[in-house]
């Protein structure tokens, strides 16, 4: 692995009002290769990956990119660092056609004017490479299925020439063929080099993909573990706080039935 | 990477056409290329690579498709611009037959003489509404840029030309103030905008002093924004015709580069056919001026102002990031847009066609007086957009809806005023009846467009 990591956090703190949803969190990645983050419901991962993404600018601590510090407090910081995310929640426009929402804010122009042909011609094989069937590429993000918006918005994170791509929870509402087709591109992103980190709440995905585990539990950072050699009960212990926790019992309550 | 096998395309089953989501207003209408075409044999991988759903709706050629494709929009609240264009034939067929002269080309150039400085007022709305937010000072702003104007030139004896800059000026800084306010601190546009009605039509009357109105100069510019024609009948019918080549030209471009790369593209037919139409229109329109004083210079610079807008919210990044905005504020801030610029650069737009609208409307008037811009012209502006069909609640509409609801206004007015019952009363009431029945198609139209999830 290469020397400096892509992007370094160093004591990340973010508050919310009375809520303080991230503390000192330290995070690294490198390039080629896939960081899981996984956590808790509000364990303060999907805010983490806003920090970094400069929609919540950060109180405290400091972000490295490529080993220099860096600021990050617009989205456009983020995305000319070479930053692309998925939100959870996709922030897609709903008026838009779906060709217009793969090329906000860095749409294809001949001279001054869109190139819509361009555009559209580079939308259908992006979606086509993640083997998603949507009506056509001409109707608006509102009449998509769920699913078929989360390849939209993944495939948005493609279009530029990103360094770094975030996924958070990008397979939450994908059959099973378009989340082998994610798990397949995560895999692609780190054959090329890219960082990646993927959010996600599948054991069985993060342990097929990622080569490290981090885990954040109530906004702190809670053990980053080696793929390789941790199994998947250190994992889950270390996302509950505890060796003894619901999915240990209700295990060992089935294991118990079936005997 | 992923290659299409053959065999996984589903089945082309007719049950599941009519599922499919119908095309989106305004965007391109899709005709893949027909499959009944000669089949060439031993090379079904061709259909495989096809980039389009099998269930996506394919029009049918000819008259039938576009029947059922009307059909499909109106059931899909998707209508447009279409139930305007038919209250607008009817209400000039009602007032034809009533009066007997409505449709005279000395009324028809009348009626476009009356719309120009509305209707720049209501294109600049159409950009605020595209935002999903208000304007309530256009009028106030109207007002302030004729009378700035008209006291620089008159009173202070500034160059003409130079007061008319320096008016317009005033109008767009006056814009961008209101959208530092809004954009910047925060406050609600409707707010802002209503300190703005108030406040900009209080400084109208201050500068105008003691003086109710002011003649504009005799032969000077403001005077002729509205009085000029080039009576020259080569100047309509050229108008025309460089409009339908242009028309056609780009059509016929846009179909050569998307066969070119195998996209989707428009039947010849049908580009034929819209060109018609706007043959069609260009030309009548065109006549109908030549038949009376030819073709007038405010009508031209409102129709040039409505064409330039369309271009810039439809074909350049700046009108992406207009539509993105008022379609999500934080998808449009987290795709990397400056949400802030765009809001105050769209308030200055709406201030500075304001004040454009005012000198239009100084100089049909002959005069700018103390009540310019007040009354209902502001109701009368965004009444105008929202009957032509853009949305209150942002993101969808364009800049023709305020030429086709200004016209329909103005030939309401003018058909009661014909028909002698043109009482402020009645043209009030009337006025509102129509601006609830759009405000009631706006609204239906989205939730149909809902409930056929497509809002
Ligand atoms: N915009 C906000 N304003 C106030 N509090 C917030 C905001 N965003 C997140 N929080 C709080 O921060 C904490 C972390 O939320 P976050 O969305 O990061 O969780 P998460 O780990 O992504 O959870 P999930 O797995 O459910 O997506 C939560 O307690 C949440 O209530
Ligand atoms: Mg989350």
């Amino acid at each position: 692995m290469s020397a400096a990591p892509v992007l370094a956090l160093r004591g990340i703190s973010k508050r919310f009002g009375a809520v303080q949803a991230l503390t000192e969190v330290d995070l690294e990645v490198r390039a080629g290769s896939v960081l899981a983050l996984v956590g808790d419901n509000g364990a303060g991962k999907s805010t983490l990956v806003k920090t970094i993404a400069g929609v919540h600018p950060i109180d405290d601590g400091t972000l490295e990119w490529e080993g220099r510090p860096v600021t990050v407090a617009r989205p456009q910081d983020a995305q000319h660092l070479g930053v692309a995310t998925v939100y959870q929640d996709l922030a897609l426009c709903d008026n838009l056609d779906v060709v217009a929402n793969l090329f906000l804010g860095r749409e294809a122009t001949r001279g001054k004017v869109l190139d819509e042909v361009a555009m559209e011609k580079r939308a259908q094989e992006l979606l086509d490479s993640l083997s998603i069937r949507i009506p056509s590429v001409r109707i608006p993000i509102a009449s998509l299925s769920g699913g078929q918006r989360q390849v939209v918005a993944i495939a948005r994170a493609l279009v530029g020439d990103p360094k770094l791509v975030i996924l958070d929870e990008p397979t939450a509402a994908l059959g099973v063929e378009q989340t082998a087709q994610v798990l397949d591109l995560v895999e692609r992103l780190r054959e090329r080099g890219l960082a990646v980190i993927l959010i996600s709440h599948n054991m069985a995905d993060v342990l097929a993909v990622a080569d490290q585990v981090a885990v954040l539990r109530l906004g702190r950072n809670n053990g980053v573990f080696d793929v390789a050699d941790t199994s998947h009960e250190e994992i889950i212990s270390a996302i509950t706080g505890a060796t003894e926790n619901a999915v240990t019992r209700r295990k060992a309550r089935t294991t118990e039935a079936a005997q | 990477m992923s290659d299409t096998q053959p065999g996984k395309q589903p089945g082309q089953s007719p049950a599941a056409a009519d599922q499919a989501p119908a095309e989106a207003e305004g965007t391109t209408k899709t005709t893949v290329p027909a499959p009944a075409g000669p089949v060439d044999a031993g090379a079904p991988a061709t259909d495989a690579l096809t980039p389009v759903d099998p269930r996506l709706l394919v029009r049918e050629q000819g008259f039938a498709g576009y029947l059922t494709d009307f059909k499909r929009r109106i059931k899909g609240g998707e209508l447009g611009s279409i139930p305007v264009l038919v209250g607008l034939v009817v209400i000039w067929a009602i007032f034809e037959t009533t009066t007997g002269r409505f449709l005279d080309p000395s009324n028809l150039t009348n009626i476009a003489q009356y719309i120009v400085g509305p209707g720049l007022i209501a294109t600049g709305i159409v950009f605020v509404l595209l935002l999903g937010e208000i304007d309530l000072s256009v009028g106030s702003v109207a007002g302030l840029t004729a009378a700035l104007t008209s006291v620089l030139a008159v009173k202070q004896d500034l160059n003409e030309g130079l007061a008319v800059l320096l008016g317009l000026l005033a109008a767009g800084a006056i814009g961008a103030l209101h959208g530092f306010f809004f954009a910047r601190i925060g406050v609600p546009a409707f707010v802002v905008t209503l300190a703005g009605f108030l406040g900009w039509s209080g400084l109208q009357l201050y500068v105008m002093g003691n003086t109710l109105s002011i003649n504009n100069i005799s032969g000077g510019v403001v005077q002729g924004l509205n009085n000029t024609y080039f009576s020259d009948i080569a100047a309509a019918y050229g108008l025309a015709l460089v409009a339908v080549a242009a028309h056609l030209g780009s059509q016929l471009l846009d179909r050569k580069r998307r066969r070119a790369v195998d996209l989707p593209h428009r039947p010849l037919s049908e580009v034929l056919l819209r060109s018609g139409v706007v043959a069609v229109l260009a030309f009548a329109t065109a006549w109908m001026l030549n038949q009376e004083s030819g073709l007038p210079l405010g009508l031209t610079v409102f129709v040039g102002v409505v064409v330039l807008a369309a271009f810039v919210l439809k074909r350049t990044s700046y009108g992406r990031q207009v539509f993105a905005v008022g379609g999500g504020v934080e998808a449009a801030r987290r795709a990397g847009i400056n949400v802030v610029w765009v809001r105050i650069s769209v308030f200055t737009i709406s201030g500075f066609l304001g004040g454009l609208g005012g000198l239009f409307i100084a100089s049909q008037a002959g005069v700018a007086d103390s009540n310019l811009g007040g009354g209902d012209t502001l109701m009368l502006a965004i009444a105008a957009a929202v009957i032509g069909g853009t949305s209150l609640f942002g993101g969808r509409g364009t800049p023709w809806s305020a030429l086709i609801g200004i016209l329909v206004i103005q030939s309401i007015m003018t058909g009661l005023y014909m028909s002698g019952s043109s009482s402020d009363a009645v043209q009030s009431m009337i006025t509102g009846v129509v601006l609830l029945a759009a405000v009631v198609i706006d609204s239906v139209s989205r939730r149909t467009q809902k409930t056929a999830g497509r809002a």
